[in-house]
């Protein structure tokens, strides 16, 4: 039953920030806002009930998804507290929602829960990669959102759509704090996962696509971490370098961890 | 009684010539002491802008007003007539009146519709009273051209394009840069658009402002008004990196920014956006600047595009606006004419004829039937006292229309018999604004 409320929250905020960003009316960015918490709440204690039902941390299965969209929107709030973009809000909001949505529509079988993921350091691992993914998929946003504002500005062409983004320094300044945040969690995120590997089989690196899709986007998100801060990369080929990023990485979670199924463990 | 416009504006002059010829403000109280001086004339006002230099005058004859006019130009800034006569332009008469009527609705300035003039203008005449260099006519004259720009303003749209390209190019850099708190702005050139738009930037709250200029105490002179640095124009390239806005408006033919310069500046700033806006024509920035990363150029016609919605049929607007100055120049002209002697003694006498019909009818309504003698007599007492009451102010009139007091006695005259026009002119209201 609270799922469902949450559920619907989720959509009540996506209506109000698509509201907002029509008719840029400022209490309709309150409402939503508000709505946005009630709903973050409410999923958070959808979560911690769910925990002892299912017998196994939330990190498994399909389960990650409302994870992954529960921590995608307190990142959000966040960033909306500080910087107060709330188009981001209409893009963050609907993915909450559809997210939490293919938790339910997509059937998912018996877990049995492998001794290996038992380790304290799996859900270490997998909470800051958590995390780190989050993060970056606001930096994806905010990419995608930079790359359309700065066309209008550049092209000269400013119509409805350049008046309801928000500046391109503000957007490139949602980037850089996505990587700088961002970015060490995902590297303790690996460390973990390197740990936790020799807890459980003795070795620091077992190879499965997983882990080197991983180690690419940890590469790409390094380089543009030392481009921004030796010379200055920023702007529009931090924007491209946020999206190629993200896209790795859910392609990685779709790809493989869904259609494969995980790690390559057998 | 004529009014003379001798002057140079960008239009007529190079700004080498407007600059020699350009009165500082510590100048002015003794260049309108010079020019009350000046043979035959009466009245004076200069208006000293960097885009224009002009003496407004009342003369009593023009083409000798004229003549001193140009030699008290020279004769002032030590310069002899021939070095800058070609760059003079001249107009008298309506006119005059019409391009006193125009400049202050900004139909003249370099940017139409730029409301700095105004300012300017007013600013110009009230230095003028407090030299007490104008006089009834140029009290009347500068009024009238005031409520004419307003009327402008508020009746056609010529206004608001100019200020919203500088509008626009805030609302712009607020898009690039978010807040402007702590951006800097560089001006290259300084035109009155340039000008315009660095108030508004500074308006929005920029730190730092840089100025360059061909004439370096120019640059000086405008980085002090803004509290600003003045930067030599040989080398303003190496400065360009500190810029985040850079406003262009150079009289130069050639492009004076190139992309190696940005490509240069963005390097020096570690990448960091910067917003070109050029507002010369022919242009100054290479319009290639603009395929930089992080760097976004708009030129004149991009700041219209971006405003082209708001202000359609600028041509209709300018004729309105010189409609508007056509009803005014009638107003003035009017009021002119009746400036004269002639039509103000007559005017007394009917004002005092007036009076005595009228007295006289109310007097006849108490005496039931009185015989045409004794009418007669009536008729000569009455005409008589309006006649002697009339005598003194007449012989003042008269006598004083042959000197320098001519306007003040007349206006005063027409103040005191009430023969000024029905329509009041708008107190000094206009000034404050």
């Amino acid at each position: 039953m609270l799922f469902y409320i949450t559920l619907f929250l989720y959509l009540a905020a996506t209506s109000g920030y698509i509201s907002y960003v029509i008719t840029l009316k400022k209490p309709i960015s309150i409402l939503s806002t508000s709505i946005l918490i009630a709903s973050f709440i409410l999923h958070a204690v959808v979560i911690s009930l769910r925990y002892p039902e299912l017998g196994h941390p939330p990190f498994i299965g399909i389960e990650t998804l409302s994870l992954l969209a529960w921590a995608i929107v307190g990142i959000y709030l966040l960033v909306e507290w500080r910087y107060k973009v709330y188009v981001l809000g209409s893009i963050v909001s609907p993915i909450a929602f559809i997210l939490l949505l293919l938790t339910v529509i997509i059937p998912e079988g018996e877990i049995v829960v492998p001794p290996y993921l038992r380790s304290v350091w799996f859900p270490l691992h997998v909470g800051f990669a958590f995390l780190g993914n989050a993060i970056f998929s606001l930096a994806c946003a905010a990419g995608i959102m930079y790359l359309i504002q700065e066309r209008q500005v550049k092209g000269h062409h400013l119509g409805g759509i350049h008046k309801r983004l928000p500046s391109l320094e503000v957007l490139d300044e949602i980037n850089e704090m996505c990587l700088f945040i961002g970015f060490p969690l995902m590297t303790f995120g690996i460390i973990t996962g390197f740990i936790w590997s020799n807890a459980v089989w003795g070795t620091f690196w077992k190879f499965s696509p997983r882990a080197i899709f991983s180690l690419i986007t940890w590469l790409l998100y390094a380089t543009l971490l030392t481009g921004r801060l030796s010379v200055g990369w920023r702007g529009r080929r931090a924007a491209v370098l946020a999206i190629t990023g993200f896209s790795i990485m859910i392609a990685t979670y779709f790809v493989i961890n869904i259609i494969w199924g995980g790690h390559a463990f057998k | 009684m004529n009014i003379i416009v001798v002057g140079l504006n960008h239009k007529t002059a190079p700004v080498e010539i407007r600059e020699k010829i350009s009165f500082q403000p510590a100048m002015l109280e003794e260049a309108h002491g010079k020019l009350l001086q000046t043979q035959g004339v009466t009245e004076g006002m200069i208006l000293s802008t960097c885009n224009r230099v002009e003496v407004y005058s009342c003369v009593n004859d023009i083409e000798s007003g004229i003549r001193e006019v140009k030699e008290f130009l020279s004769a002032f800034h030590g310069l002899p007539l021939e070095r800058f006569e070609e760059h003079l332009f001249v107009c008298s008469a309506e006119d005059a009146l019409r391009h006193l009527f125009r400049v202050a609705s900004s139909l003249d300035s370099m940017v139409v519709g730029e409301p700095q003039i105004l300012g300017q203008l007013k600013e110009a005449y009230q230095t003028s009273c407090k030299y007490k260099a104008a006089g009834v006519i140029l009290n009347k004259l500068l009024h009238r051209a005031f409520s004419t720009a307003k009327r402008v303003r508020t009746e056609t749209k010529i206004a608001s394009s100019a200020v919203s390209i500088s509008y626009a190019a805030v609302e712009l850099a607020k898009k690039i840069f978010g807040s402007l708190d702590g951006k800097v702005v560089m001006l290259v050139g300084a035109g009155e658009m340039c000008e315009l738009a660095a108030k508004h930037f500074i308006n929005s709250g920029i730190k730092d402002i840089y100025v360059t200029n061909r004439t370096f105490e120019r640059a000086e002179r405008l980085a002090e008004e803004f509290k600003g640095t003045p930067v030599n124009f040989n080398e303003f390239q190496h400065t360009l990196h500190k810029a985040d806005i850079v406003l262009s408006s150079t009289g130069a033919t050639h492009y004076i920014i190139k992309p190696e310069d940005v490509t240069e500046a963005l390097k020096a700033r570690k990448q960091k956006p910067m917003f070109f806006i050029d507002i010369a024509v022919p242009r100054d920035i290479d319009p290639k600047v603009n395929d930089i990363d992080n760097v976004y150029l708009y030129d004149i016609d991009d700041m219209q595009g971006v405003i082209e919605a708001n202000v359609k049929g600028r041509s209709k607007e300018a004729e309105k606006a010189e409609g508007i100055i056509a009803e005014e120049l009638k107003v003035f002209i009017h009021w002119l004419k009746t400036l004269d002697l002639t039509p103000t003694i007559v005017g007394m006498r009917e004002r005092g004829e007036e009076i005595r019909k009228l007295e006289l009818n109310k007097a006849l309504t108490f005496l039931n039937g009185i015989s045409p003698t004794q009418m007669k007599v009536l008729e000569s007492m009455t005409s008589s006292i309006v006649n002697k009451l009339l005598h003194h102010p007449i012989v003042a009139l008269k006598t004083h229309a042959k000197d320098h007091y001519r306007d003040m006695y007349l206006e005063v005259a027409r103040n005191m018999f009430d023969l000024a026009d029905k329509e009041k002119e708008e107190p000094d209201q206009e000034l404050e604004e």
